[in-house]
């Protein structure tokens, strides 16, 4: 195996950045970036949202054009103007936001990627060939919509490795994976590596860097900050060289089982509004006042129509009503401001677009939900009701931003989710239903946001998250439960409970999950 | 060197209010182009147009004859417009109106009630909302898209509206003209400027402009209309009534061009006709959007528009050219607008360093931020 | 009575072909992911410059030539607010149909008497002579015929060929088309294009050979008739021009309505073809899910290469 030790003098570079830069009208993505991939080096960019990771590969996919710098392949300068000249190269991709089309088969999602004659036949045997090979089954025939996110994963990993690529880029491929699916894929990767394939490895995420990559480049605020040994380093001092400082720790009471329940799910079965979503299946649970309950799972198994369900978004089934009582009273034929009226408070996944509307004015997105503490009078206005809250959340929950006239979208992740969480606190909600509290937001605001969440639940207030991040769930919450295809598993204590079991229920493996009739759906 | 267009860290307020103005510019001076280019001297041209339609008292209140309409229209659509309900059904909408207003002249035919003209009014208002119902019913009942169902509903009205003065309401001592009676005084908006065809419409034109301005910039309902616009999902997860707000956009709209199409037949025309409206509910698009979706900006706007038809048939009669300019030069002036707005969220940079990386791939689409 | 049976069956192919045309080019704009609202104002250009030349030069291929480049020259403008401007799809389509409308009673004016011999059938020999089927499918003008191999190439094209395949990865995700490397902007481009240079044989069609004739505003609302169509087919070319012969029979019905001396308003008649597109939108719109399932998924949305 060839790896960070080869001897460069020999060893020609896979891959070598020079200087690389890429601005942005309002901020520089990547300044001055250099970086060396050797042949079968699993090589680990490592940085947090916003440090420029996923720039910098897509400037070397082609995607995006760099300002200035250089790139060697192999030992020669080449220019990759778009993603078709980089495979043609041998470099593949994989994307965090899958690039496939869901009403396309697999074997067409892939015909779409190879240059090569149009014969779906021919290349679904080869498909078939590549993906067992490699241990990633895959039925080429299948329509991408019906596929769970590891297998989507695996549609893209094949995708590349048809291409017989010689550097393979896997931004952030963990997230979507449990625990278990985890150490397969790094099989499959070290696998590739020996096989002399370059990896370039994107993630936040420490202990797996450690565990699986030769070397990492950290990035921060767009530069190159360090460069190490992983397997040297602890996951304290690759955080320092991440973050500039040492992670924050969230201070968190022990829990005391809580008070009266106030959010109280008993029974609800829903089929999905969406033709490829997931449908409910009996679901029960209930939130005491003082705690923090999480959801564990996959995406795509239930989260967003659990959390549609619950917010009131979903059109109302008269036939069908949902069985969801809030602050003891019956609340499935309320809609989202019915429910609101009733003290819950909500703060969605997509910020953008749904927590807040882009084009406005953080002073008019505190209008959005927060009207109903006074803000609107006889049908009218009062604008500087409005204004003031704006102002309170911003100082409150330290939101970085020109002023409470700044529109949403020109906020970073991170300060517009501070924004939206605080928004809803700041109705004094008596449940609070969050999804992803911290996804895609930077550490800081990370740490922030779920102290605010424990404070709240200090103060005796329901709180039900969403998380596909295990580790935020084991940091906050009292209790844990795991959605799987749209059932839901026992509940149990944080405390009482580890990662690896949490990981083999999201893949279905319950009492009562649906592991034993459909297990691909689930891994 | 080339030049490149990229996105704004914050959309320009300045470019929001200044690309209507560049748009209106430059359709001018398309138009000068093309004047020369046709042989007609591009200052006559620009006289005939602009100036000779106005040089009077006569001409001012023709402007506020044909801009009452636009503007009473638009500012109904632009309520819809603005939380993405596409009511391209005005002109019928106008035309129901006529016949429901109309048809009461013509049944309290011996009447001088002065209840019989604010009646009139009312009646107008309903038919024009009866028949922008239809879409909002069928689009928050069936989901059918309301841009087609309005537009069919032109036609349908506009053939409804033909049919009665050919046949029942047609004029028995009118000489088979298609046409019925012409209405009496107290059917009949007043005159308010002497000496011009300038009616009380236009009152009513501005009371309903300062109205809408109300509605878009004070009312919670508006602002509720903006997030369904702006952001759907927003607008679902804050509770807001999508339905609510699809049945208030088209009745706005509906009822607006219902009291237009009534102002229109018991104004400057006095009776109904086969065709009571020069394409007033499609101009009214262009002038909502001209007007920036605003009732101010409205305003404005609708008297340009007018400017416009004024000017068509001036130019018809100083220059010979056809009036079917006016339609060209609405396309063309609408056309300028969508463009320059995208320089709200974009701007053009020069890009003076060419890398080695850049100059090798410089074939990249158009817009690439 | 057999020759009434061909008549109204060569009447009803003859009142569909225009929008079969039209149909099949906004489909194939659609699958991009681009609604282009500004058929009727593409196809009435199409019209009185196609038949402008004809009248000009004598040769009626070179109207139809003419019309599907003025169609063509129509949907680029579209294209360029749309695509390169980045503005609303809707408004530039409106915008397009106003200008449509009246640019074409400009160009049309010195027209607008003038009389024209259309497009003759071509007999196919022998199988014409068959009794019902040989005057209804082997004895009609060329545009007919080609409205079939066009039907037939655009099947193929969509569900057969990988550019066809690609046109609708990216009518449902421009996102992902762009970041395996498609230049998602050029291609929409072009099939706005072929939209707009279909729409513009159909208003050929409606000038040069249904009626032939040039009267503003010809079109009568059949582009937006055309728009209703691809909705009523869930975007299926097979079912556009099933639905549009079905349209031209509803045409065809009211003027023989008429004929058998039925005493209904002409006016009432006229309206029942967009009464009928109201019906048929209706019906198919009813179910959430046809419309979810079948349309392009991105249609309507601005997509920015860039971000």
């Amino acid at each position: 195996m060839t790896d960070g030790a080869g001897n460069p003098q020999i060893v020609t570079m896979r891959l070598e950045l020079r200087n690389i830069t890429k601005a942005y009208p309002a901020v520089i993505a990547n300044d001055d970036v250099s970086l060396e991939v050797l042949p079968g080096e699993i090589h680990a960019v490592l940085g947090e949202n916003g440090a420029g990771k996923s720039t910098l590969m897509k400037v070397i996919y082609g995607v995006t054009k760099a300002d200035a710098g250089k790139i060697l392949w192999n030992g020669k300068a080449v220019n990759i103007p778009n993603p078709a000249q980089a495979r043609r190269l041998g470099i593949g991709m994989v994307f965090q936001h899958f690039s496939l089309f869901e009403t396309l088969t697999v074997a067409e999602n892939i015909a779409l990627a190879v240059e090569e004659e149009f014969d779906l036949d021919a290349l679904s045997t080869r498909i078939r060939e590549v993906s067992e090979r490699y241990g990633l089954p895959l039925d080429p025939r299948r329509l991408v919509h019906s596929l769970s996110v590891g297998e989507r994963q695996r549609v893209e990993i094949v995708r590349c490795l048809l291409q017989e690529p010689q550097l393979l880029i896997m931004d952030e491929p963990t997230s979507v994976l449990t625990p278990q699916a985890v150490r397969k894929l790094f099989e499959t990767l070290r696998r590739l590596a020996d096989e002399d394939c370059s990896i370039l490895y994107i993630s936040h995420k420490l202990e797996e860097i450690r565990v699986l990559c030769h070397k990492a480049t950290v990035m921060r605020g767009g530069k190159v900050t360090g460069e190490a040994d992983p397997r040297q380093e602890t996951v304290a001092s690759l955080a320092r060289m991440m973050i500039g400082r040492d992670l924050p720790v969230c201070e968190h009471p022990e829990f005391d089982g809580g008070g009266e329940p106030l959010l109280v799910i008993d029974g609800l079965s829903q089929k999905s509004d969406d033709p490829f979503g997931t449908d409910l299946k009996d679901i029960h649970l209930s939130v005491r006042s003082g705690e923090i309950f999480g959801i564990a799972g996959i995406s795509g198994n239930g989260q967003k129509e659990l959390l549609a369900a619950l917010s009131g978004e979903l059109p109302i089934d008269r036939a069908n009503i949902a069985p969801i009582t809030i602050c003891g009273v019956a609340a499935g034929t309320l809609r989202a401001d019915g429910r609101r009226d009733l003290g819950m408070a909500f703060v969605p996944e997509e910020r953008l677009g749904r927590g807040a509307v882009p084009p406005m004015s953080l002073s008019d997105n505190a209008l959005l939900t927060g009207h109903r503490t006074g803000m609107v009078r006889f049908g009218l206005i009062e604008d500087a009701l409005a204004r003031v809250f704006a102002e309170r959340c911003v100082e409150d929950f330290d939101v970085r931003c020109a002023g409470v006239h700044a529109t949403a979208r020109s906020l970073s992740g991170g300060n517009l989710q501070k924004f939206i969480v605080g928004r809803e606190i700041l109705q004094n909600p008596r449940v609070l239903v969050v999804a992803q509290p911290t996804w895609g937001v930077d550490v800081g605001a990370a740490a922030a946001i779920r102290q605010a969440l424990i404070d709240l639940r200090n103060a005796g207030v329901a709180i039900f998250v969403v998380s596909e991040e295990l580790e935020e769930l084991f940091e906050i919450c009292d209790r844990i439960a795991v959605i799987a295809d749209g059932r839901l598993s026992p509940v149990k204590r944080s405390s009482d409970t580890d990662m690896e079991e949490i990981g083999l229920w999201m893949s279905g493996m319950f009492p009562g999950g649906p592991a034993a009739e459909d297990v691909s759906h689930a891994v | 060197m080339r030049f490149k267009i990229e996105a704004r860290p914050q959309p320009s307020a300045r470019m929001a209010y200044l690309s209507p103005l560049i748009a209106v510019g430059l359709t001018l001076f398309t138009g000068l182009i093309l004047s020369t280019l046709v042989g007609t001297n591009p200052l006559d041209a620009f006289y005939a147009f602009f100036i000779a339609p106005i040089d009077d008292w006569y001409g001012l209140g023709e402007l506020g004859v044909k801009a009452a309409p636009l503007m009473l229209i638009a500012v109904g659509l632009a309520i819809g417009f603005r939380a993405n309900i596409w009511n391209i059904g005005a002109e019928g909408q106008l035309a129901v109106g006529a016949i429901c207003g109309g048809g009461l002249a013509l049944w309290f035919y011996e009447s001088s009630s002065v209840f019989l003209l604010p009646a009139m009014i009312v009646a107008g208002c309903i038919g024009g909302m009866l028949w922008s119902s239809i879409p909002a019913f069928l689009r928050t009942r069936f989901n059918t898209n309301e841009i087609l169902v309005s537009l069919m509903l032109n036609y349908v009205a506009v053939l409804i509206l033909s049919y009665l003065v050919h046949d029942p309401w047609r004029d028995p001592s009118g000489f088979n003209f298609p046409e019925s009676r012409l209405f009496t005084d107290a059917a009949s908006l007043p005159i308010i400027l002497d000496g011009t065809r300038l009616h009380a419409g236009f009152i009513i034109a501005l009371l309903v402009v300062a109205l809408g301005w109300v509605f878009v910039r004070k009312s919670f309902v508006g602002y509720k209309m903006q997030v369904v616009g702006m952001a759907d999902s927003a607008a679902l997860y804050a509770g807001f009534r999508r339905k609510h707000m699809v049945w208030i956009g088209l009745l706005a709209g509906g009822g607006a061009a219902g009291i237009a199409g009534i102002s229109e037949v018991a104004g400057p025309i006095g009776q109904l006709l086969p065709s009571v409206s020069p394409g007033y509910g499609y101009a009214a698009i262009i002038v909502a959007f001209v007007g920036r979706l605003h009732p101010v900006g409205i305003l404005f706007a609708s008297l340009l528009m007018s400017l416009l038809y004024l000017g068509g048939e001036s130019a018809q009669m100083l220059l010979g050219l056809p009036s079917a300019v006016t339609g060209v030069f609405q396309g063309v002036l609408l056309f300028f607008l969508l463009a320059a707005d995208l320089f709200i969220n974009y701007r053009i940079r020069r890009e003076p360093a060419v890398s080695p990386i850049v100059a090798a791939t410089a074939a990249d689409t158009e817009v690439t931020p | 009575m057999n020759d009434v049976l061909v008549g109204i069956i060569l009447a009803t192919l003859g009142a569909g072909t225009p929008l079969v045309f039209a149909a099949l080019g906004e489909l194939i704009t659609e699958k991009s992911g681009v609604l282009n609202l500004g058929v009727e104002g593409m196809m009435l250009v199409g019209a009185v410059c196609g038949f402008a030349v004809a009248a000009d030069t004598g040769s009626l291929w070179l109207g139809v030539v003419t019309a599907m480049t003025a169609g063509a020259f129509m949907a680029l403008l579209f294209g360029v607010l749309t695509l390169t401007f980045q503005a609303n799809q809707v408004a530039a389509g409106l915008a397009l149909t106003i200008f449509g409308v009246g640019l074409s009673a400009y160009i049309g004016l010195e027209y607008t008497s003038v009389a024209l011999t259309g497009l003759q059938a071509v007999h196919i020999p022998l199988l014409s002579s068959m009794p019902l089927i040989g005057p209804t499918i082997f004895s009609l003008d060329p545009l007919m015929y080609l409205s079939f191999v066009l039907l037939a190439a655009i099947s193929y094209f969509l569900y057969r060929s990988k550019a066809g395949l690609l046109l609708r990865a990216i009518g449902e995700s421009p996102r992902s088309a762009h970041s395996i490397g498609y230049p998602v902007i050029r291609i929409r481009y072009l099939a706005v294009l072929f939209g707009g240079g279909m729409a513009g044989l159909g208003g050929a069609y409606l000038a040069l050979v249904y009626t032939p004739l040039w009267v503003e505003g010809m079109t009568a609302g059949r582009g937006w008739i055309s728009l209703a169509l691809v909705v009523f087919a869930t975007w299926r070319p097979a079912r556009v021009i099933l639905g549009a012969y079905l349209f031209g029979g509803v045409t065809i019905l009211q003027l023989h309505v008429q004929g058998l001396g039925i005493d209904l308003p002409a006016q009432l008649l006229s309206s029942l073809p967009y009464i009928a597109t109201i019906v048929v939108l209706v019906l198919i719109s009813r179910d959430i899910n046809t419309i979810r399932l079948n349309s392009p998924a991105s249609i309507g949305k601005t997509f920015h290469p860039g971000a």
